[in-house]
C-alpha cells in the first residue's frame, strides 16, 4: 500500500494555527527531549522536573528567570521590527557587545563618579553603542546593495574581538591578579535591583515598557503600517511611495539599540564588570525568541521566559543530572527546528490519500 | 629568519587550515546550488563528537570516520528536509542547527572528554583537501552535473522548467555539504587535536562561512583564502613571540574584516554581483508558485 502525501496551498489564513504552532514545538520538544533522557539513562519525568520545575521553586530561582529573560525578550523585541520588515539581523549579539563597550566605557570612564546620572548616561550609550553597531550593515545593505545576513553576522565577530582587545589592554584591571576583565563599575553605575538580596534587576521594567510601545506602533501607528506591508512585498511598498530604505535604517537603529541596551543591563547588572563572556549567545537566541513569540510583543515576552527557564534548567541539570549545560542548547535547537517544521501546516494543507 | 623556522611556520599553517578548506569547499557546493546553510559550526561539532566516541569505542579508524560521515548525513539531510520540503527560513533553520550541534556535541562527549587517543596522521587529509578542491572546481565548471547544479542556484525555476529536479539536487548538495562539515570536525578531533573538548572547533565553522563568500564562490580562490586567513592566525601568534606591538585580536578580526570589504566590493556593482553570488541564493524553492 502507498501512502501519498499531497499538499496545497491554503487559501485561507488561519490564526489559530498561527499562535498554536508554538505550543505544539515546545510539545514535540519535550517529546523527543524525553528520548535525550531516555538514552543518558536518566528518568525523563525526573528529569524534567529538575529541568523545568525545580529552578523555578524558589523566589531566588524566579528572580534568576527573568535575570534571563530581559535581555531575551529586549533583544527579541527590537529584532521583531526587522524580521516584519524582512530584514535579516542576525548580528544581536554584537550589537549587544558594542552596546555593552560604549555604556561600560561610560562607567570606566567615571569609575569615582557617585553622580546618578551616571547610570542614565551608561543606558544611553549602551543604546547608541548597539544602534551604531548595526548602522552599519543598514549602510552597507542600502548603499551598496550588501547581503545583511552575511554582514552582521561578520560584524559580531568583530564586535567580540574589539571587546576582547579591551578587557586584555587598555581597560584591564590592574588590581585583578591580570584576568581578563575591566574594574568593577562605581555603585553609582550599577542598575538598581527590585528585591535586596536577588539579582532581577530594574531591566525588567524596560522590557515591559519596550513591549508595550511596540504593541503600539505595530497596531497603532503609520510606521507600524508600513513595515508589515514592507515585510510582505517590499515592492508594494516602494510603489506605495514608502521610503523603503528608511524603513531599513530605522528598524536596523531599533533593534541595534535594543540589544545594546540588553548588553549594557548585562553589565551594569548582574556582571557588574567588563569580560569576555558576557552574553551567554543571548543574541542569537532572541532570534529563536523572536520566531517563537511569532514576532508579536506579548508572545515574545511569554516566549522568552520559557526560553530563559532553558538556560535555568541546564544550569540545574548539570548541578544535580551531571549532563553538561549545553543540554539546554539542544533544548533551544530542537524547538526551533519544530517551530519552523510546524509553519508548514500554517501555510498548507496536507493530505494523506 | 633561517628556513627550518619557515617551513616549520608553513607546516603549522598547512595543518591548521585544512579544516577551513574542508568545511568551505562543502558549504560552496551547497551555496551555489542556491541554498544557505549556517549550520556548519554545529555539523563540524557533531562530526568531531561522533568520530572521537567511535574511535575511543572500536579502536578502528575506518569506522569512526564512516560514523562521522554518517553524523553529517543525518543533521545535514533534516536541515535539508526543513528548507527544501517544508520551506522554512534557511538562516533560522541553520541557526537551530548550529545551536542544536553545539548541545548534542557536548552531552554525547562529555564522558569521552580528556580521553587520549592515538591520532591519524594528518597529511593524508591534507593531501585530500587539495584534491576535493581540484575535483569540486572540475565538478562545477567542466561538468554537466555542475552546470545543472549551478543553474539551479541562478535560478531554480528555469533548472524546474528545463526538468531538473530542484529538490533532488539541493538535497545532494546540501548532504555533500554536511558531510564535508563533518569532515572538517573529524580532522580536528582525531588529526589535528587529537582529543575531544566541548565546543573545541572555536568558530572555525563560521570562518569557513565567511570565506566562500570571501572567495567569490570560487573554489581556487578559496583554497587561497583559506590559507590567507589560516596563515594570518598563525602569523599573530608569531609575531606575537618575537614581541611586534600589535595586538592579536586585530589580527583575529581580520577574515572577518577581509569578507566584509569583499562583500561590499561584489555587491556594489550587479554585474559583478551576479557574476559572483548565485541569485537564488537562500530564496525559498517552492514548487507551486
Amino acid at each position: 500500500m502507498v501512502f501519498l502525501i499531497r499538499v496545497q496551498l491554503r487559501e485561507d489564513y488561519s490564526n489559530l494555527i498561527f499562535y498554536l504552532s508554538p505550543l505544539v514545538a515546545v510539545a514535540l520538544t519535550l517529546f523527543f527531549g524525553s528520548f535525550i533522557f531516555l538514552i543518558l539513562d536518566l528518568s525523563p519525568i525526573e528529569s524534567f522536573k529538575i529541568f523545568f520545575m525545580s529552578p523555578i521553586s524558589n523566589s531566588y530561582g524566579i528572580s534568576e528567570l527573568f535575570v534571563k529573560a530581559t535581555p531575551l525578550a529586549i533583544i527579541a523585541l527590537g529584532l521583531s521590527y526587522c524580521f516584519k520588515n524582512n530584514i535579516y539581523n542576525i548580528g544581536a549579539e554584537g550589537q549587544l557587545t558594542m552596546g555593552a563597550i560604549f555604556g561600560g566605557g561610560i562607567g570606566l570612564l567615571f569609575n569615582d563618579s557617585t553622580s546618578v546620572f551616571l547610570l542614565p548616561l551608561m543606558i544611553l550609550f549602551g543604546a547608541i553603542g548597539g544602534a551604531f553597531w548595526a548602522t552599519i550593515p543598514a549602510i552597507l545593505k542600502t548603499k551598496f546593495n550588501t547581503n545583511e545576513i552575511l554582514t552582521s553576522l561578520m560584524l559580531t565577530y568583530v564586535a567580540l574581538f574589539i571587546l576582547d582587545y579591551f578587557v586584555v589592554g587598555p581597560w584591564k584591571d590592574p588590581a585583578g591578579y591580570g584576568l581578563p576583565k575591566s574594574m568593577p563599575f562605581p555603585d553609582a553605575g550599577r542598575l538598581p535591583v527590585l528585591f535586596d538580596g536577588l539579582r532581577v534587576h530594574i531591566g525588567v521594567y524596560f522590557a515591559i515598557i519596550i513591549c508595550f510601545i511596540t504593541y503600539i506602533v505595530y497596531n497603532k501607528t503609520l510606521f507600524g503600517f508600513k513595515l508589515k506591508v514592507s515585510g510582505l512585498s517590499s515592492k508594494a511598498s516602494q510603489y506605495a511611495g514608502f521610503k523603503y530604505k528608511n524603513l531599513i535604517f530605522y528598524t536596523f537603529i531599533i533593534s541595534g539599540a535594543c540589544a545594546g541596551l540588553a548588553g549594557l543591563f548585562e553589565v551594569s547588572g548582574p556582571i557588574g564588570l567588563l569580560y569576555r563572556d558576557i552574553s551567554p549567545n543571548y543574541g542569537f537566541t532572541a532570534i529563536i525568541v523572536a520566531f517563537l513569540g511569532r514576532l508579536n510583543p506579548f508572545g515574545i515576552i511569554l516566549s522568552s521566559l520559557l526560553i530563559a527557564l532553558t538556560y535555568l534548567g541546564a544550569e540545574d541539570a548539570q548541578l544535580f543530572l551531571k549532563i553538561p549545560s549545553a543540554v539546554g542548547f539542544v533544548f533551544q535547537g530542537l524547538v526551533l527546528f519544530f517551530l519552523l517544521g510546524t509553519d508548514f501546516l500554517n501555510k498548507y494543507r496536507v493530505f494523506i490519500k | 629568519m633561517n628556513i627550518e623556522l619557515i617551513i616549520g611556520i608553513l607546516n603549522i599553517v598547512l595543518i591548521s587550515t585544512t579544516p577551513l578548506v574542508f568545511a568551505g569547499i562543502g558549504e560552496l557546493v551547497t551555496e551555489k546550488s542556491g541554498v544557505l546553510n549556517l549550520g556548519l559550526e554545529g555539523l563540524m561539532l557533531v562530526g568531531a563528537v561522533t568520530g572521537f566516541i567511535t574511535l575511543v569505542l572500536t579502536g578502528n579508524y575506518f569506522y569512526s570516520l564512516f560514523f562521522s560521515i554518517i553524523s553529517g548525513v543525518i543533521l545535514s539531510g533534516i536541515f535539508a528536509f526543513l528548507v527544501l520540503n517544508l520551506m522554512t527560513n534557511q538562516i533560522a533553520t541553520g541557526l537551530a542547527l548550529t545551536i542544536f550541534g553545539i548541545g548534542l556535541s557536548a552531552m554525547l562527549g562529555k564522558k569521552f572528554a580528556g580521553t587520549p587517543i592515538d591520532g591519524l596522521n594528518p597529511y593524508y587529509f591534507i593531501v585530500i583537501s587539495f584534491l576535493l578542491v581540484f575535483l569540486v572546481g572540475y565538478f562545477l565548471s567542466k561538468t554537466k552535473s555542475g552546470l545543472i547544479v549551478r543553474a539551479v542556484g541562478e535560478n531554480h525555476n528555469s533548472a524546474y522548467a528545463l526538468g531538473y529536479n530542484v529538490i533532488k539536487i539541493r538535497y545532494l548538495t546540501i548532504i555533500f555539504g554536511g558531510v564535508m562539515s563533518s569532515l572538517a570536525g573529524y580532522y580536528i578531533s582525531i588529526c589535528y587535536a587529537p582529543m575531544w573538548q566541548e565546543g573545541m572547533t572555536a568558530g572555525r565553522g563560521w570562518i569557513a562561512l565567511a570565506l566562500v563568500v570571501f572567495a567569490t564562490w570560487k573554489p581556487w580562490r578559496l583554497l587561497v583564502g583559506a590559507y590567507i586567513f589560516g596563515g594570518v592566525a598563525i602569523m599573530q601568534m608569531n609575531l606575537q613571540a618575537i614581541g611586534v606591538k600589535l595586538p592579536g585580536q586585530f589580527f583575529n578580526m581580520m577574515p572577518y574584516i577581509a569578507t566584509l570589504i569583499v562583500l561590499v566590493f561584489i555587491s556594489s556593482n550587479k554585474v559583478r554581483l551576479k557574476l559572483s553570488a548565485p541569485s537564488c541564493l537562500n530564496i525559498p524553492y517552492e514548487k507551486n508558485s
